[in-house]
């Protein structure tokens, strides 16, 4: 196996080759292997992946915790079922809708961080945590005096993604297989997943990126290095939301219905979730954690069945059985891998370090070396 | 014409007046000190004149007013701060925190120089260039946090208390590295609590007292008054 490993470590081309293949084959080696309630499971992998890629650019990047990034998701989506529903009557192109409400979610993203500048840590986190409920509490009751939102029934009938006359919306029939639109929208989730990952990966090692590296380390240090930490504090906001927003759409298109309970707290902590366990600032960790915390529920499912034939009957209902098992795992993750499971560079050397630092603060005090 | 000038600094928290408006200069080439006991409001000085607090009065730098610049603009225009406490970046490397310093800088072949030079002024930390910052003594994070400030290749350097914490060897270390650095031309203002220390290698020093500057002149003078020898010197 390792031998395997490594020889594929050797020959980077043959490995994207494969990983090619393997994203593309995907969904159909799910569909009938596992049928197609797993391909929509898929679906939703790749959205998570896009929600999580642009909240690590707020928190792992940039260092600023935020617990309301649902409010952009939700921004995305709802600005999509404005423009492409009929709602309001409006039917616009998906690829003129899309770039609107990621646009939109940015936007908004710099009016939250602008109050925000001055705050950290935890006092930031209770601010967005503000703002994602606001932005849900909105959603819930812009149904009156002029309707919105439409409240809590949610909006429905918003328009699948088309493209050059075909809709996304329906199975399409071909040489006697019936596809499911999961399919489609698997292929363009993930196209725009790739696309925020590259995005995230250039911005990583550029200018900008060592930039948030310093803001998240010493703001005032940061400062004194001549960063301009205001406008690169609301540009981890605004990047982050935009990718929010982005998936917002896409989610909105996907299930052509929304509503305000899609945008919970939980589901702000749940993506926070993700790229702590996978690895807070390393893009394949945080893919990793996103991909394991939206399969690893749906496959506590089989739980129930599991027990059915067991035990013959259902003895804990599957649903509590996964909050259970989900607190379980990320107990035992921060006490076993407080880094994540795959840590980026620097966040492996400070977790290494942690000791070492401790004993040197003890040596600083008696700074007797010269 | 002074390199630095500052008319009626004044620096507030809420109702605590840190800086009364105080005058002070600082001219091209100068290595000035302002010292004073804790809490005299020394730090506070340099906060404002980086803005990084809210502070009233006029500063000009090379005879341009900055007091209403933010902190970036203020940096680009060639004053720097080594901040109490060094604020070096701890988890990242050696090298990583020298290369943040040249931050503003786009000059590829004078940044690879003056890194270059900073490891030869402290050839510890060419030592450690790969290690993380956090995991440095003390002493090598001071020098750090001044090669650092050096790889922005200040016109005014702010230097906040470099003896701080330190053994007296090291202390000594630090202060022949800024007597070279001042020697290379670079002008520096040193704030201290170590009186002796700074008196010995400043040209001219600023003496402060809850908020205001109580004396003046040059240093050689002030390490002879009577009064700063009682409350500095320990006589």
């Amino acid at each position: 196996m390792n031998l395997v490993l490594e020889s594929l470590h050797r020959r980077p081309r043959l490995v994207a080759i494969l990983l090619a293949v393997l994203l593309a084959a995907l969904p159909f080696l799910m569909g009938f292997g596992l049928g197609n309630a797993w391909l929509r499971v898929l679906d939703f992998v790749l959205l998570y992946v896009l929600l999580a890629i642009g909240l690590n650019i707020v928190v792992g990047y940039a260092g600023l915790l935020d617990l309301g990034y649902i409010a952009f998701y939700a921004l995305g989506a709802y600005l999509y079922a404005w423009l492409a529903s009929p709602h309001f009557g409006l039917h616009l192109p998906f690829w003129a809708v899309l770039p609107i409400g990621a646009a939109f979610a940015g936007l908004f993203g710099v009016l939250l961080g602008a109050p925000t500048l001055r705050l950290r840590g935890d006092y930031l986190a209770i601010v967005t945590l503000g703002f994602g409920e606001i932005i849900r509490i909105f959603m819930n009751n812009l149904n009156a005096p002029f309707n919105l939102t439409n409240g809590p029934q949610g909006m429905n009938l918003i328009d699948p993604v088309s493209v050059a006359g075909f809709s996304f919306g329906r199975p399409l029939h071909v040489f006697g297989l019936t596809l499911p639109p999961t399919y489609f929208h698997y292929y363009l989730f993930l196209a725009f997943t790739l696309l925020a990952i590259f995005v995230a990966w250039r911005l990583q090692d550029s200018r900008i990126g060592r930039a948030w590296g310093a803001i998240r380390e010493d703001e005032v240090a940061a400062a004194a290095m001549g960063i301009n930490t205001r406008n690169l504090k609301l540009l981890a906001f605004a990047m982050g939301a935009t990718f929010g927003g982005l998936a917002g759409g896409l989610f909105a298109a996907f299930q052509g219905f929304i509503s305000p309970e899609s945008f919970t707290l939980w589901e702000s902590i749940l993506v926070l979730c993700m790229i702590v366990l996978g690895g807070m600032g390393n893009i394949p960790g945080v893919v990793l954690g996103a991909v394991l915390l939206t399969m690893i529920p749906e496959a506590l499912r089989y739980l129930g069945d599991l027990q059915r034939a067991t035990l013959g009957q259902v003895v804990v209902d599957p649903a509590d059985l996964r909050m259970l098992l989900f607190g379980v795992a990320l107990v035992a993750m921060m006490l076993f891998r407080p880094a994540g499971l795959l840590p980026s560079r620097q966040r492996r050397r400070e977790f290494a370090a942690e000791e070492g630092l401790a004993e040197q603060v003890q040596a600083n005090l008696y700074d007797t070396r010269n | 014409m002074s390199l630095l000038s500052v008319r009626g600094l004044k620096v507030a928290y809420g109702g605590i007046h840190a800086v009364r408006g105080i005058d002070f200069e600082v001219a091209h080439g100068e290595l000035v000190c302002l010292i004073g006991a804790n809490g005299a409001g020394k730090s506070s000085t340099l906060k404002g004149l980086m803005g990084l607090v809210a502070h009233g009065g006029e500063i000009r730098f090379d005879g341009e007013r900055v007091h209403h610049a933010a902190t970036h603009t203020i940096v680009a225009r060639g004053l720097r701060l080594v901040p109490e406490g060094r604020g070096i970046f701890g988890r990242l490397t050696v090298a990583e925190n020298l290369d943040m310093g040249a931050y503003i800088r786009r000059d590829t072949p004078g940044i690879k120089a003056d890194l270059a030079r900073a490891y030869e002024l402290f050839p510890r930390l060419a030592e450690r260039r790969a290690q993380l910052a956090g995991t440095l003594s003390g002493g090598e994070q001071q020098m750090l946090a001044i090669a650092r400030a050096l790889m922005g290749r200040p016109r005014l350097l702010l230097l906040d208390e470099p003896s701080m914490g330190l053994a007296p060897l090291m202390v000594r270390k630090i202060y022949e590295t800024i007597a070279t650095i001042a020697s290379e031309g670079v002008t520096l203002l040193l704030v201290e609590q170590n009186a002796n220390l700074a008196l010995k290698v400043s040209q001219r020093a600023y003496v402060m007292e809850s908020g205001a500057i109580t004396l003046s002149g040059p240093s050689a003078e002030l390490a002879n008054d009577p009064q700063v020898r009682a409350a500095y010197l320990g006589e």
